[in-house]
Order: structure tokens, then sequence, then C-alpha cells
């Protein structure tokens, strides 16, 4: 046990550092799930009665940012929908931010080696954004 | 069918995707989205944004327990997640492209692949040594038992896990889902890892791989609020009551029955498909 201890030390807190991976992705995902609960009972309160039809599919080619922008504006006004479109966001970044988290951390081990393969994860990620002006 | 009704079906029909993924290992997406499709009639676009959401939601929930305990191997995570990424990528960009009637069919041959996989007998492996590309990813690793006590493990093929889990990042890219069974290949057969560490370490990779697909999903319009809501609570707690449950029961009989029911809806969906109506 002493020996075990001393290594992790030695690896600068490889413990600590999962103890706060742990925490962020649990309460990223309980935050972002209660913003969009909160929307849904905002837009169920009223659109309750509407008639909506998903069968089919309405194809939308709008870049992310605007769709942001959108949504900010919608959540300022209390919209149901864009409540719940924000703490969708919130859940999908909930990993970037986990993947940010792994960059600073191989940047304290000196693990180069994993700080430009993490690199290349966010790079490919930024790609993916990009993409939507491709469209 | 006003918003209220649909919303209500949905967070049942949803529960019960997520109470049946748990038991049969499959994960909720694989379920919701023949359920949206063939039995509430939404269109698949919405029934993929969906459950992509879901599926994030359920993976990152579990992912964190299994880190804080150290089982994970973040390392193996992340370089294999620069292969899911470009796969999800990928995949989500045929998905807007393809027509409909060929991602439903390559969702029920999907859904078929899963089942049986689901029902494989699974022999463990546990490999010492690692080979020579592997060590210098330092891609070996610990794990802890119930006991406390740690077994350490080593890496096989890397090349060979790294392009099954391109396939599985396009997989998910294409029909938002965890594509488990793909990375239990990678992982399991090709790599060698143990079980414990493959399937968290495959939850832990699964919300940056959905990310990366994502920001295509949201800018194409496939994540509709009013049916992710319902979905997303839906699951959830059946994913949860479905854990509770398997504690008491012997889930061998129930993998059985839940691999019939799916074998159903995946030759559904793809008779649908086949004929256009999907």
């Amino acid at each position: 046990m002493e020996k075990s201890k001393a290594m992790q030390h030695e690896k600068f807190g490889e413990k600590d550092f999962q103890a706060i991976v742990g925490n962020l992705l649990r309460y990223g995902v309980w935050i972002s799930l209660s913003v969009a609960f909160i929307g849904g009972i905002v837009y169920l309160l009223h659109h309750g009665n509407d008639i909506e039809d998903y069968s089919v599919f309405k194809e939308n080619d709008r870049n992310i940012f605007e769709v942001i922008a959108d949504v900010y504006r919608g959540v300022i006004k209390g919209n149901g929908e864009f409540l719940i479109f924000f703490g969708i966001i919130l859940l999908f970044l909930t990993p970037v931010f986990r993947v940010l988290l792994s960059l600073f951390s191989f940047l304290i081990e000196k693990d180069y080696l994993y700080v430009a393969i993490t690199l290349i994860v966010i790079l490919i990620i930024i790609t993916s954004i990009s993409f939507g002006f491709s469209h | 069918m006003t918003v209220l009704t649909f919303t209500l079906i949905m967070i049942l029909g949803a529960f019960l995707a997520g109470f049946i993924g748990s038991l049969s290992g499959l994960g909720g997406g694989i379920i919701i989205i023949p359920l949206l499709t063939v039995i509430l009639g939404v269109d698949i676009h919405y029934a993929i944004g969906a459950a992509l959401v879901s599926v994030i939601a359920t993976s990152s929930g579990s992912a964190a327990a299994y880190v804080k305990e150290g089982i994970t191997n973040m390392r193996l995570g992340i370089f294999l997640e620069i292969a899911t990424t470009i796969g999800a990528v990928g995949g989500a960009l045929l998905s807007a492209i393809a027509p409909t009637s060929f991602i439903a069919v390559l969702f029920g041959l999907t859904l078929i692949f899963s089942a049986i996989n689901s029902l494989r007998k699974k022999e463990e492996h546990i490999v010492l040594e690692s080979s020579p590309l592997a060590k210098k990813l330092k891609l070996n690793g610990t794990y802890p038992t119930h006991d406390g006590e740690v077994v350490s493990y080593g890496t096989k093929n890397v090349v060979g896990g790294f392009g099954m889990m391109g396939l599985a990042g396009m997989m998910s890219g294409l029909l938002g889902i965890g594509s488990g069974a793909f990375k239990v290949i990678a992982m399991d057969n090709i790599m060698r890892i143990p079980f414990k560490v493959s399937t968290t370490t495959s939850n832990f990779m699964m919300g940056v791989t959905a990310m990366a697909s994502s920001v295509i999903y949201i800018q194409k319009g496939y994540i509709e609020p009013g049916i992710c809501m319902p979905v997303v609570i839906g699951v959830l707690f059946g994913a949860m009551a479905g854990a509770k449950v398997l504690v008491r029961t012997n889930p061998k009989k129930l993998r059985i029955f839940f691999a019939c029911l799916i074998f159903v809806l995946a030759i559904n969906m793809i008779y649908n498909g086949l004929n256009g109506k999907i």
C-alpha cells in the first residue's frame, strides 16, 4: 500500500484527476437534464393541446452558430422548446469539457504524446463543427 | 394526437426501451429507434436524434462512477476516440444524404447482429504482455476487482482495434446508437482487453463520439425538443429500473427472450425499409 501511494504522488494525483472527471460527468448530466426537464414542463404547459405530427421530417440546414443564437434568444424569453434545446446542448458540451480537462492533465503530467492525441480529437470535433459552413 | 398524449406515450415507450436495454445489455438507443419508427410512426431522423441524446445521458451518467473507481482506461479511451470521432463525422454526413430505406435496412441488420452478440458466450482471455505499439502508447493498465485486488492487463493488435473502432464510430454517427456491440468486438476480441475495462471505457468514449456527430445532427434538424425530452426521461428511469431488476433475476433467460423480441423488430424494420414505408 505504501508503495502505491508513493506512486500516485509521482504520477501527479491520477486518482484526483479521476475524481474530477467523474464529478464533471455526473454533474454535467444532472444539470443539463434538469434544465431540459424544466423546459419540458414549460413546453407542455403552453403546447400540451397542440397537434404535432412527427412522421414527416423537416430537414434544416442551419449552421450551429445560428442555432445557438436562436437558443439564446429563446431561453431569455422562457420558451420551453428552446430551454429543452439548451439542456441538450449542455449535455453535448459535457464531454467537450472532459476532453479539455484531460488535455490539461496530460500537460501537467508532461505526457506530450497524449497531449498530441488529445489535440487530434479536439481538431476532429472542430472540423465537424466547420462542416456546417460547407453545406 | 395532441402533444400531451404523444409525450405520455413516448415516456412510457422510452421507459420500456431503457428497461429492456439495461436487462439485455444492448443499450437503450438501439431499442428506442424501432419503437419510435415502427410503433409510433415517428420519422427515422427524429428517432436517431432522440436516441443519440438518450445514449449520451445514460452513458455519461454511468461512466462517472466507473471513472472514479479507476476501472476506465482513460488513455485507451482517448486514443481510440480519434477513430470513433472520425467515423462518427463520416457516419453523420452519410446519414444526411442516405435514403431512409437504406438507413432502416442497415439498422435492422445492426439490430440482428447486436441481438446475436448479446447471446454469445463470452470468454475472457487476459494477456499480460502488450504489443510494441501498445507499449509505446501506454495502453496497458490495471483495474480493481470487488475484493480490492488489482488486476493488470496488456493490450494487443492496436491497429486492428483502431480500425474496428472507426467502424463503430461510423455506425454511431449514422444510426445515433452507442454501437456497443462493435466496440466490444474491437476491445474484447481484437485488443484482448478485459470485459470490465472494455465496457466501461466504451461508455466513457460514447460522449465524445456522439458530440462529433451531434453538431451535424443539430444543424440538420434531427434534434426535436418535443421528442427528445420524454425519450431521455423515459430511457433514464427505465434503465435504472432495469438495473434494479437485474440484480434479482436470471439474465440468461431474459436475454434470450429479448433477443427474440429484438429479432422480430429488426425483421419488421427491414421489411418496412424495403417497402419504402420508413
